[in-house]
């Protein structure tokens, strides 16, 4: 009687998918190579510090500017405005503009560092699976795979498409970020201001950014037209009351021309969460009533409160890339590149491209 | 000739990797994260239909569990609110928690019921939560070409 006991294998030694534990090189293979995480070989336009641990899109945009401005306006404010204020009103003004303060820059810095639900590349198994279902004439000349799929979604039908870069079928709004070359989930926009994509696994931080911001904002700006008012009592002349605290003025102009911005930016969003729909699916019109009594966001919840509760206070999906993780030592090109190794897939043209891809395949399984 | 194995082990020494199948979304109830429990033609004659149906019913449950809207994911999320999202830095959610668990259930799938049949899931969050990949192993002993010729007959110890 054969003993059948089940033991653990490590899958690695198949040969068949990546790992999230460290690899532990095989016996006898004497190898001095440095173990390469998985961030390292990330095919996305990002930028990642701290060995994995913070992202950022590789074009980062204004984000030294936003913290910038956010720092010299709260530093000018704390230096110049606070003392008066605490003279003549009260100390809490110091301390809520702290508070604020600091909720501000922590959110901003969780929007920009967090991977905002970026959906990693197929891999070429994957890619030449889906290939296969949907080219079943099985002719031998090279026909791109349709463009879309639909599916219905609570009774309504949504269009899937299918992305050349990541060669998968987009997960329902799903989209692909041209300046991070990544597929985002629940892709909401790319901010210039915070240098990264908002998405499904960020949104929540960027919302309390901009809102906090707004508090922020509107808070220095009263504090500051108080300040310069009681200021311009005590000396008997606004210009005085200016040449006493210049840095003053320079903190009402930053407000003043931040405020109407950032306030339209929290309303707007505003009624993005309250209506479960993305800035992308707004702009682009896809759930608006004009095509239809039938079409409507067939995300909503059909209630302003829950909505608020799902896409502020739902449960946070962990990040799918696993930036940190260790590339096995042998395979390691193959599966995270595969766009690039693949010969011309993603040329269009190509018409032994089907070929290629069932060669391809073949010594992926090898 | 049968394609048996009677553990991973034996699947390690003696398989080549035949083919990959791969469940894909099932998107019917929005962005939830669930699998189509459509039995796929290559298994056919590797594994019941109930048992992977089982598998698969039970990976969208766990799933379901994690994307759960009601009081625990209220207040984790108001808390992190409240905390500025610090909060997320310290502690594990119950998404990752369950995830966890996830990855047990199918390493016990996987020892019990799958590698005896030749074949191995790959957790879906290794692949981006896209697919369930299941991957068919030969015997590379075995003289017979094709997997059509087995048959799923129990295995399990005695």
């Amino acid at each position: 009687m054969k003993n059948c006991e089940y033991q653990q294998i490590d899958p690695r030694a198949l040969g068949t998918s990546n790992t999230r534990t460290p690899t532990t090189l095989p016996c006898g293979r004497k190898n001095s190579q440095r173990l390469r995480r998985k961030w390292e070989v990330f095919p996305g336009n990002n930028r990642f510090y701290c060995d994995g641990r913070i992202m950022l899109a590789s074009q980062c945009g204004v984000l030294p500017v936003t913290i910038g401005l956010i720092f010299i306006t709260s530093g000018l404010f704390f230096t110049f405005d606070c003392p008066f204020l605490v003279d003549h009103l009260t100390v809490f003004i110091p301390v809520i503009g702290g508070v604020l303060f600091v909720f501000v820059v922590v959110t901003l810095l969780q929007t920009s560092f967090t991977d905002p639900g970026i959906l990693p590349r197929a891999l070429p198994d994957e890619a030449v699976d889906i290939e296969r279902q949907i080219d079943n004439s099985g002719s031998s000349t090279y026909r791109p795979p349709p463009r879309t799929k639909e599916i219905l979604i609570n009774d309504q039908v949504v269009k899937l498409k299918y992305c050349f870069t990541c060669k998968m079928f987009r997960p329902p709004r799903t989209s692909h970020c041209s300046l991070c070359d990544n597929c985002v989930e629940r892709f909401d926009h790319h901010c210039p201001w915070v240098g990264n994509c908002v998405g499904k696994r960020n949104y929540r931080f960027f919302y309390a950014f901009i809102v906090s911001l707004s508090f922020l904002t509107s808070f220095i700006f009263g504090c500051v037209i108080t300040h310069l008012t009681l200021r311009s009592q005590i000396v008997n002349g606004i210009i005085q009351a200016i040449q006493q605290s210049p840095a003053s003025v320079v903190e009402v102009v930053i407000c003043f021309f931040s405020i109407w911005s950032i306030l339209g930016l929290s309303g707007f969003h505003t009624y993005l969460v309250a209506s479960n729909l993305t800035t992308n699916e707004d702009i682009k019109g896809s759930w608006s009533s004009k095509r239809g009594e039938e079409s409507g966001n067939p995300y909503t919840h059909n209630s302003i409160f829950t909505n608020c509760c799902v896409v502020l206070c739902g449960p946070l999906p962990p990040s799918l890339i696993d930036r940190r993780g260790f590339l096995p030592p042998d395979d390691a090109p193959q599966a995270v590149t595969s766009d690039t190794e693949l010969p011309p897939f993603i040329a269009k043209n190509d018409t032994n491209m089907e070929e290629n891809c069932q060669e391809f395949a073949n010594s992926c399984t090898a | 000739m049968a394609t048996e194995f009677h553990n991973l082990q034996e699947l390690r020494h003696s398989a080549s990797l035949a083919t990959k199948v791969f469940i894909q979304r099932d998107y019917s109830d929005g962005t939830i994260c669930k699998f189509q429990t459509k039995f796929p033609a290559e298994l056919d004659s590797r594994i019941e239909r109930s048992l992977f149906e089982e598998t698969v019913k039970t990976l969208n449950c766990y799933y379901a569990e994690a994307e759960k809207i009601g009081g625990q994911s209220y207040l984790e999320g108001c808390l992190a609110c409240a905390t500025a999202y610090i909060i997320f830095l310290c502690m594990e959610t119950r998404y990752e928690k369950i995830l966890k668990k996830i990855s047990m259930f199918i390493q016990e799938q996987n020892e019990k019921i799958y590698a005896p049949r030749g074949l191995l899931l790959t957790d879906p969050i290794e692949r981006g939560m896209r697919v369930i990949e299941i991957s068919i192993f030969e015997d590379s002993g075995s003289t017979s070409s094709s997997s059509s010729g087995s048959s799923p007959s129990s295995s399990t110890a005695q």
